[in-house]
């Protein structure tokens, strides 16, 4: 493994990371919302700030993680994305300062504040759509060279049906594992009715998810035929994945292993996203930009994974303690305790 | 319409309006910390309970300087892509260890907010908050490492227009990063000290005498002290940074024209055709200031030309900056004085009013700081390197985010200032001592 491939990995796990924790965060406030404007509220809202209350803002890092790091070990990046992706992500960073900061308001503010409740359930939810539009333009075809500088074709984007069929996904998967993820956490903390309730919602969302990446799939063999084919090289990850996914569902059907059944989901989505990951090589921006000419220097290089390999040694300890702290306590799971400052 | 010139304004509006919320999350950890040791040392409840309600306004406030952090941070990127590429390749370090810092801080951050009462021993709580303090300060260093980078780079060649001999450690350890790093972390205990020590002014002329309020003003007054002689004793060693290797940022701010020895400093005043009218010239101050002795010469804006020096409204900043930070000075060093020697002249209405405004007088000293430290290094974006027009982004749709990006942080600020309110205001402090002694059964005053 060389180098470009060594900092491509480490950023695409902490993509992974957000996307997973992102997603469950978004698709929880989303559901909590929902929930506020149907009257479930009193079933759903405790499970979702139970868990979300002290998360919220490692799930942010995640995503500053990612972007930093790209710039740091890809810094050619920040002409071509920078240049052309003002506008999507200028989008994108509204909506999670609204997200953000709105959910700290209802939660530390005022609790149970409708308004509030739905700003940060649907700015939450549009959210991962409009970041999958990166990926979605990361595949090429959007972004001419007009003069030597990069510019976007937000027609093609928009009547594309590639980046409906991701957004669809980005939108679908987040309540699905969002859904799927709550069901085994209601069920850990004994909330019967939650559990079902949400169960519900985890088998709502399975089947869109998974025909919008299929779908995907599909869009690709049209719009980027070198990717397609590359794809097909990692058919056992996508196969595996598929497999990952008919377990979870079959688990979550019969009431059963809610816990494994969310391993299981993970799985899935880990074998997608790497192997998405992997046939995106060595493209990170179609046909402009691959991991090889964008890479740094070598000195920053060794320099960013020296720092990378010291951080992991403060994080991971805090990270397990954050997790035993409240998602792996039983007391704190059940609500049986109220610690909050 | 001119993409750089909107780049610039959208730029200098983030960062005026994170910067606000971030050196609250800088400062106020410390200021819990404090708190909650002094409550757990004198076994006081008033101060444990003042390390509990301010860490509840300051999650508000976090949650903001979060979400603008990642704004400016994105926005580097897009409004900027040609100095990030560059950028990218030398001071990337220290950008990426802050995400470390940022990381740990969040993580310890849910914990000590979720572990309230939880421990039998209150000092294990109190630790969680070390990491805290430790991870937002750190990352106000990191951060200030890479503008110490804009202002004085080094780490690297240019041949060419190619980079080589990249070393992000020399990058890292410039020499504008020691007084930079120094004076941003401890004006930001300054400036958390005296906002709180403001808003216990305020409770205290409206109707709480409360001693909860008076221990606050206490804390805090003192430790506004401490750090705004550091902020003046660190400013000083930033003028001698600034003669050494930004001659013309000093000269600029500090409306010195001729080269010359036995410098005068000019405080206030305006400029009129290029005069100098109504400002006070301290004599030899300005050697003083930028080589610490009287007679030594003092680099003026004619050995530079006009294309390559920043504007001269800039000494306008200076003054504000520095006038403020003495005022705030004096005002807790006889408040301090006055306490000790038992003046009742501190604690009336009056000096109470005057510590109330300098809450926002500490953040208008904080943002004049700010701007005339960037403000200060135009032309460049890059000292020497790039200039900031070269660094801008092409695109035309700058106006438009501009337009969006105010909105949202009028949003974002009325949001935060309405929830802070309503929060405190719905559970008043004489309200939490009374269910605390109630839940313990009453050793509480």
């Amino acid at each position: 493994m060389n180098i470009e491939i060594l900092g491509i990995t480490v950023l695409w796990i902490f993509l992974f990371g957000y996307i997973l924790i992102g997603a469950i965060d978004f698709g929880a406030g989303f559901f909590n919302a929902y929930s506020l404007f149907t009257g479930r509220q009193r079933i759903l809202t405790n499970v979702i700030q139970r868990y979300l209350s002290p998360v919220w803002e490692v799930t942010n890092v995640f995503l500053v993680f990612f972007f930093v790091g790209i710039i740091g070990f890809f810094p050619k990046t920040a002409f071509y994305y920078g240049t052309t992706l003002l506008v999507p992500v200028s989008f994108a960073i509204i909506l999670l300062a609204i997200r953000g900061s709105y959910y700290a308001f209802e939660t530390y503010g005022a609790r149970g504040h409708k308004g509030y409740s739905f700003a940060y359930g649907s700015t939450g939810l549009l959210l991962p759509a409009s970041l999958s539009i990166v990926l979605t333009i990361s595949e090429g075809g959007f972004i001419e060279l007009v003069n030597g500088q990069p510019v976007l074709d937000y027609w093609k984007l928009f009547t594309s049906p590639l980046t409906w069929s991701i957004v669809v996904l980005s939108i679908a998967a987040t309540l699905y594992i969002s859904s799927a993820f709550l069901t085994w956490y209601a069920n850990k903390a004994g909330d019967h009715e939650a559990t079902q309730l949400l169960r519900k919602y985890a088998l709502i969302w399975a089947l869109p998810t998974i025909i919008a990446a299929g779908g995907i799939i599909f869009e690709l063999r049209k719009h980027n035929p070198l990717h397609y084919e590359s794809i097909q090289t990692f058919w056992p990850m996508f196969l595996i994945s598929l497999l990952l996914f008919l377990g979870t569902v079959f688990l979550i059907w019969k009431q059963r292993q809610y816990g494994v059944a969310f391993g299981l989901l993970m799985g899935q989505f880990i074998f997608a996203f790497f192997g998405y990951g992997a046939s995106h090589y060595p493209y990170l921006l179609y046909p402009y930009l691959t991991i090889y000419d964008s890479f740094t220097n070598q000195a920053m290089a060794i320099a960013l994974i020296i720092a990378f390999i010291c951080g992991l040694f403060l994080l991971i300890p805090s990270l397990y303690l954050l997790l035993r702290m409240f998602l792996f306590n039983k007391e704190y799971v059940k609500g049986k305790e109220n610690h909050h400052a | 319409m001119d993409p750089v010139f909107y780049s610039r304004i959208l730029t200098e509006l983030t960062l005026s309006f994170h910067i606000i919320y971030a050196t609250i999350g800088v400062g106020v950890p410390l200021m819990i910390m404090l708190a909650q040791w002094v409550g757990i040392k004198k076994n006081d409840e008033h101060y444990i309970l003042l390390a509990r309600r301010w860490a509840r306004g300051f999650v508000i406030t976090v949650a903001v300087g979060v979400v603008t952090g990642t704004a400016i941070g994105l926005q580097l990127s897009l409004l900027w892509p040609n100095f990030m590429e560059l950028a990218g390749n030398v001071i990337a370090l220290p950008l990426f260890m802050e995400t470390f810092a940022f990381f740990f801080e969040a993580i310890f951050l849910g914990i000590y907010l979720y572990t309230w009462d939880r421990f039998e021993n209150q000092k294990k709580h109190f630790l969680l908050l070390i990491p805290v303090a430790l991870g937002a300060s750190f990352s106000a260093v990191f951060i200030t490492i890479v503008n110490a980078f804009m202002n004085a780079p080094q780490g690297f060649n240019l041949v060419n227009g190619e980079l080589i001999n990249v070393n992000p450690l020399v990058a890292m350890f410039n020499p504008a990063m020691p007084t930079k790093v120094a004076h941003v972390v401890g004006t930001a205990y300054m400036t958390s000290a005296f906002l709180l020590a403001a808003i216990a002014a305020f409770r205290l002329l409206r109707g709480s005498d409360h001693v909860y309020h008076k221990k606050a003003l206490y804390l805090t007054l003192k430790v506004g002290f401490i750090f705004s002689v550091s902020a003046a004793l660190i400013g000083d060693l930033s003028g001698k940074y600034l003669a050494e290797y930004q001659p013309e940022k000093l000269a600029a701010a500090e409306w010195h024209f001729e080269t010359e020895e036995n410098a005068p400093l000019i405080l206030y005043g305006v400029l009129d055709d290029g005069e100098v009218k109504y400002a006070i010239k301290i004599p030899y101050a300005l050697s003083i200031l930028a080589h610490g002795v009287p007679s030594a010469e003092v680099v003026g804006l004619d050995q530079f030309p006009e294309e390559d020096t920043p504007p001269l409204y800039i000494h306008y900043l200076f003054d504000i900056m520095v006038t403020i930070g003495m005022l705030l000075m004096m005002l807790s060093a006889v408040y301090w004085i006055g306490m000790w020697r038992r003046w009742s002249f501190v604690q009336s209405r009056l000096f109470r009013w005057l510590i109330v405004i300098g809450g926002p007088l500490v953040f208008i000293s904080l943002e004049a700081g700010w701007w005339l430290a960037e403000v200060g290094r135009q032309p460049w974006i890059l000292r020497n390197i790039m200039r900031t027009s070269e660094g801008a982004t092409t695109s035309g749709q700058v106006p438009t985010m501009l337009v969006l990006f105010a909105l949202l942080y009028l949003v974002l600020g009325i949001g935060s200032v309405v929830v802070l309110r309503r929060m405190f205001i719905r559970n008043p402090v004489e309200q939490e001592i009374i269910d605390r002694q109630q839940e313990k059964g009453g050793d509480i005053q």
